[in-house]
């Protein structure tokens, strides 16, 4: 049956106003951005995938195949292995955080009768922000001893805590900041989300003796949100899974690798060692990860318009 | 058209509770701004002031620009994302016409590589890129820095949605008058889609002005440091403990996004959050 009717649609499709020039103009037209999609994605995936299966190391002049001896070690590699560890642990601090604060707030400002605009404008706010130079405001706030937070939790009588240097602390630290930057991304997502339902909705629910607020946010704006909901978790997932610029300027992976995640690590690995054989192994894995997120991603989008 | 079951108290509540929030969110704000106009002996009396006991004025500002050159990477990073978003365009735009409107072999297999490099981050072509870059002694140039951004295939999957559902008749009159597809493209086609060039142009811009990754991978240079990388190098450096230059120079490059957001909130929360909704 679905086979029938993409078959009629397809007949019915009237054919694209090109259809009748000559395929040399379209060529012509997608011919630079195939060059550089071949220069810049295709050809280095390629060989960085080639590469991962070498002992190739940047400034030698010979390559030695060596198989998969590169995944092999990443296995018993223990700081590698810390570092997907703490990148799975942050990312599951921050989607869930950054996804309930995103609901709450778009939830919230939509019942509001003034000052839309003004909430949105504060919550999207950290979301434009040089992430790099907000680190570093974080850093300082969040100083050990000089730090403005611990100076208010000291005028509170409570214990000073050095965060950034505490290794139970750090990576948790760093999600926080995450959550803040993106919380107003997720919360735009949501208000997308909310204005899609109908408002008589509400009403045949206000009918049905639906009195409290949390009744029909249970029962009607949750499961209306749902396909909104799944999208919005997997692009949070995929964003907190590719955390690079606060361990580059706040923890540098410390203290004692506590914030080692794997962007980072496979940075050190390629860049800073110049072990590119096993950089790219590690990049394949990474690549990995996020092409099944990715696939979920499409799944999701896929459902997303059954609704 | 208001909810039903709209009371007061549940109103005040609510703002109560946001305003509580909207606090916490421009705080990190506040602390640069204030930081960036009070002395640095105030920074290690153990209390947190909220006014500056002695302000400092212009003074950090002044060093941020002397001492640190802000301005260097200010120019930079206008230079490298600006680059980056023209060549974008140029590239994306014809490709997203061909894409839309035309019929020839390979197209599907074209849009289906499309859709595959949307999900590529530039961490997984980035080890290859560089040796390439080395290779041809391109290392620490603004071309290093902007070459791998040339193509954007999300430009070219949101402008192929959007010139579908520019109208055929008005590009097959342009047509019918002798004019070339290439003129027909950038002088009526483009003319007419300009919220989506817009929108593309502020996650651009934004995007690469705010990328540390890749300026890391391939600037030495202190000349040719973009604001992220510039600031990083610079709280890396041993004057990275002075905090009033610091957070100014932090105020400085984060200024012009910030300012661009306050004067077009719309198009900005669009053009970032675009990828979202795809």
């Amino acid at each position: 049956m679905p086979a029938d009717v993409t078959l009629s649609a397809m007949a019915a499709r009237p054919r694209r106003l090109g259809a009748r020039l000559s395929p040399r103009i379209a060529y012509g037209l997608a011919a630079p951005s195939v060059l550089l999609l071949v220069l810049t994605v295709l050809a280095p995936i390629l060989v960085m995938i080639v590469l991962s299966f070498t002992s190739y190391r940047f400034g030698e002049t010979g390559v030695e195949w060596t198989g998969l001896e590169n995944y092999s070690q990443l296995v018993g590699d223990r700081t590698f292995m810390r570092a997907l560890r703490n990148t799975f642990a942050y990312v599951a601090m921050v989607t869930p955080a950054s996804v309930l604060l995103g609901l709450f707030l778009a939830v919230l400002i939509d019942g509001l009768g003034h000052g839309r605009g003004f909430y949105r404008l504060v919550f999207f706010l950290p979301v434009t922000a040089t992430l790099v130079a907000m680190a570093l405001v974080w850093k300082y706030l969040l100083h050990g001893s000089i730090g403005p937070f611990n100076l208010m939790l000291q005028s509170l009588g409570l214990p000073a805590l050095d965060i950034f240097g505490d290794r139970d602390l750090a990576l948790a630290g760093l999600a926080a900041i995450n959550v803040w930057s993106l919380a107003g991304f997720n919360m735009v997502l949501f208000a997308a989300g909310l204005t899609s339902i109908p408002e008589e909705l509400y009403e045949a629910a206000a009918m049905d003796g639906m009195d409290g607020k949390l009744d029909r946010f249970l029962n009607v704006t949750l499961p209306l949100l749902g396909p909104t909901m799944m999208f919005v978790i997997v692009t949070s997932t995929i964003t907190a899974f590719k955390v690079f610029d606060t361990v580059a300027v706040i923890t540098h992976g410390g203290p004692r690798g506590a914030t080692d995640v794997l962007l980072y690590t496979t940075y050190l690995e390629g860049f800073s060692y110049f072990r590119m054989g096993s950089a790219a192994a590690m990049t394949v894995v990474f690549l990995s990860i996020m092409m099944i997120f990715a696939w979920i991603q499409a799944r999701v989008l896929d459902r997303k318009v059954h609704y | 058209m208001s909810r039903p079951h709209r009371f007061r108290p549940g109103q005040i509540l609510a703002h109560l509770l946001l305003l509580f929030l909207a606090f916490l969110f421009l705080f990190p704000f506040y602390v640069m701004v204030v930081t960036s106009v009070r002395s640095p002996q105030e920074l290690f009396v153990p209390e947190f002031r909220w006014l500056p006991q002695q302000f400092t004025g212009l003074q950090y500002y002044i060093q941020a620009v002397t001492d640190i050159p802000a301005l260097t990477f200010l120019r930079n990073g206008i230079i490298v994302s600006g680059g980056i978003l023209v060549v974008q365009l140029l590239t994306a735009i014809p490709c997203a016409y061909a894409l839309a409107k035309f019929e020839f072999r390979g197209r599907d297999l074209l849009f289906a590589l499309v859709l595959f490099s949307l999900t590529v981050p530039i961490q997984a072509p980035a080890l290859p890129l560089f040796l390439g870059l080395n290779a041809i002694g391109a290392i620490d140039t603004y071309f290093a820095a902007m070459a791998p951004f040339f193509l954007s295939v999300f430009a070219i999957f949101l402008f192929r949605q959007t010139f579908r559902s520019y109208p055929d008749e008005i590009i097959q009159a342009a047509r019918l008058d002798g004019m070339s597809e290439w003129a027909i493209l950038w002088t009526i086609v483009v003319p007419g889609c300009l919220p989506a060039v817009a929108a593309f142009s502020v996650f651009s811009v934004t995007a690469h002005w705010n990328d540390l990754y890749w300026p890391m991978i391939v600037i030495r240079s202190n000349d040719l440091m973009t604001p992220p990388l510039g600031l990083s190098f610079f709280a890396d450096s041993e004057s990275g403990a002075n905090y009033g230059a610091l957070m100014a120079t932090a105020t400085i490059l984060t200024a012009p996004l910030m300012i661009g957001f306050l004067l077009a909130q719309r198009h900005f929360i669009r053009g970032i959050t675009m990828t979202g909704v795809k």
